[in-house]
């Protein structure tokens, strides 16, 4: 511990000097611009902005959306999670590669190839409008748009923590005389809660601000299916520079906002993790006894 | 009853647990991975050449290519400097450091892009001064470079923070205390030690840098055959109802996204491997 205090290693101000003034030049920076230009017109102003009825009908749409696609990939990616970690199955591991595929497809290709499989002459479209379901070119596009997106990050979070459960856990609450049932629900889902909530806020975060896959499902109809970043842009065509500064900054903001809510869902989680009450009263408490 | 059955699911759980997340994998990853390729084949092999020949085509692959080799020596930097401070040495304020390291994750990429156009843009704070100087940052490459490297900085410096953490600094600081330089140290013992984490991590920020859309888009301009990207010009050929041209262009995005996942599971696999050796070397220190 001594050798801490005086530092052996070298290259310590170096790092640190060359991150900082990275950071500062390629983030501060134009973040501060930004905010800064924001300032030319006040909060009263800005806040007019956001709460205009376009814009209003923009974060309705944003944030509705993404909750949606969160919510379909959390109940989902714990399935695949599972699944991918406890089942045996032929082509586990080439499977098991590919959920990452949104992470590495670019956006654009993503946005192109779902409206034309959702489109009412494309593969999915052409059995789904029959039967009434319109996706493409409606809000049910950018649900969709989203969920491919953010897929990776809830079957992602889990699987390592899913992974880490340990088996004589479940065989305490089944010795017991838990079910299965009982074993997941008391025991299992408990355990995971903390990740599978991360990875929810993870990719409500990252749908919020997405952008390119989006554009070209959703029809893009002010009022109806037109998401914030779309807007900004639009804005920012208008040259209505200030218009589009006030939205993204109350973007930024809620971002911000997010960000610090997932750093404190992670030190949650590790530190449950830290407490974890004992086997026995786990066990005990899955077959519906007081610890 | 034996424990081995109430540790398990019931069959018919297992198998519809197993049917509905191999159905959602299908019609979400599966079947847009493929259509992108069948679509881009719709009219056979030859028309598909020959839309790749496009000069505009072969020009957004030169320029994708071009920003991602140019990002990428700075993102190697940004990352080894930024993991050595913070997994190496304590110092305040370090949380909010990784905090802000993490930022462009949660930043939407339309946001990113704008702020460089209030920096740089015509009506922006450095405008008239670049202008003057007849420097041309917005809607030309140099601002294309800038928001690039404000989407990808993260994800090398991501990758070695946990990575060289976990390896302490011991070794480091026997080489130092042995009389090696620090680039010695840092050339013998830091970087063989992190080669695996370092190339992950350029794998995932190359992925992105090739594939970045709305920050580049904002920046760009979309001026074809100078500042389109291949994302970019998917954009343009698919608004123009040319679903095979920008299916082509997009062929190639997917069969580079598919490479980078084979290069990912590859290094995944190597370094699993390396931890698994380092751990069955430690055992025995440990428990003498």
């Amino acid at each position: 511990m001594a050798t801490k205090t005086h530092r052996v290693l070298p290259g310590f101000g170096l790092a640190l000097g060359y991150t900082l003034v990275y950071l500062s030049l390629l983030i501060l920076l134009p973040l501060g611009g930004m905010v800064l230009k924001a300032s030319e017109l006040g909060f009263g102003q800005i806040m007019d902005i956001a709460l205009s009825e376009r814009s209003l009908a923009a974060f309705r749409v944003t944030f509705g959306a993404s909750l949606l696609a969160a919510t379909v990939n959390a109940f989902f990616g714990l399935v695949v999670a599972w699944i991918l970690v406890r089942y045996p199955f032929p082509g586990k591991r080439f499977v098991d590669a590919l959920v990452d595929l949104p992470f590495a497809l670019p956006t654009a290709v993503a946005g192109i190839t779902l409206s034309t499989l959702y489109a009412g002459n494309g593969w999915l479209g052409s059995y789904l409008e029959p039967l009434g379901i319109k996706i493409a070119y409606t809000p049910s596009g950018i649900v969709v748009a989203l969920i491919f997106i953010t897929l990776p990050f809830v079957v992602r979070t889990l699987q390592p923590v899913i992974e880490d459960i340990e088996s004589d856990v479940e065989e305490a609450a089944a010795s017991l005389g838990a079910s299965r049932w009982q074993t997941f629900s008391r025991v299992i889902f408990p355990a995971i809660a903390p990740a599978l909530l991360t990875g929810f806020a993870m990719a409500f975060s990252r749908a919020v601000g997405e952008y390119g896959s989006v554009i070209f499902i959703a029809g893009n109809l002010p009022l109806i299916s037109e998401i914030t970043p779309l807007l900004i842009i639009s804005k920012l065509e208008q040259y209505d520079v200030l218009g589009a500064t006030a939205l993204a900054v109350v973007m930024l903001a809620i971002s911000f906002l997010l960000l610090l809510g997932i750093n404190f869902l992670q030190w949650w989680a590790a530190n449950r993790y830290k407490n974890e009450e004992p086997l026995e009263a786990a066990a005990s408490r899955a077959v519906g006894g007081q610890p | 009853m034996s424990t081995n059955i109430a540790t398990r699911e019931a069959t018919w759980v297992r198998r519809s647990l197993l049917a509905i997340g191999l159905a959602f994998l299908f019609f979400f990853l599966g079947l847009p991975l493929f259509a992108v390729f069948a679509e881009a084949l719709a009219q056979g092999v030859p028309v598909y050449l020959e839309a790749l020949k496009e000069p505009e085509t072969r020009s957004a692959i030169g320029l994708t290519i071009g920003i991602a080799l140019a990002v990428l020596p700075f993102n190697i930097a940004f990352g080894v400097a930024a993991a050595w401070a913070i997994a190496k040495f304590d110092f305040r304020g370090k949380s909010l450091l990784i905090t802000l390291i993490d930022l462009p994750f949660a930043v939407s990429p339309v946001v990113a892009g704008l702020v460089f156009i209030l920096l740089f843009g015509a009506q922006g704070t450095f405008g008239p001064w670049l202008s003057a100087h007849d420097i041309r940052i917005i809607f030309a490459i140099p601002g294309m470079i800038i928001a690039t490297l404000f989407i990808t900085f993260p994800f090398i410096a991501r990758e070695l923070i946990p990575l060289m953490q976990a390896q302490g600094k011991e070794e480091e600081e026997a080489a130092v205390s042995l009389g090696a330089s620090g680039w010695q140290m840092f050339w013998r013992v830091t970087l063989p030690n992190i080669k695996w984490g370092l190339l992950y991590g350029v794998i995932l920020s190359n992925a992105r840098a090739m594939g970045e859309f709305g920050a580049v888009s904002v920046v760009s301009g979309h001026i074809r055959g100078e500042t389109n990207t291949l994302p970019l010009h998917v954009e343009i050929l698919y608004n123009e109802y040319n679903a095979i041209g920008a299916f082509a262009a997009a062929s190639i995005l997917a069969l580079l996204a598919l490479v980078t996942l084979f290069a990912k599971t590859i290094v995944e696999w190597r370094m699993k491997k390396e931890t698994e050796m380092l751990a069955t070397v430690l055992a025995p220190e440990k428990t003498s």
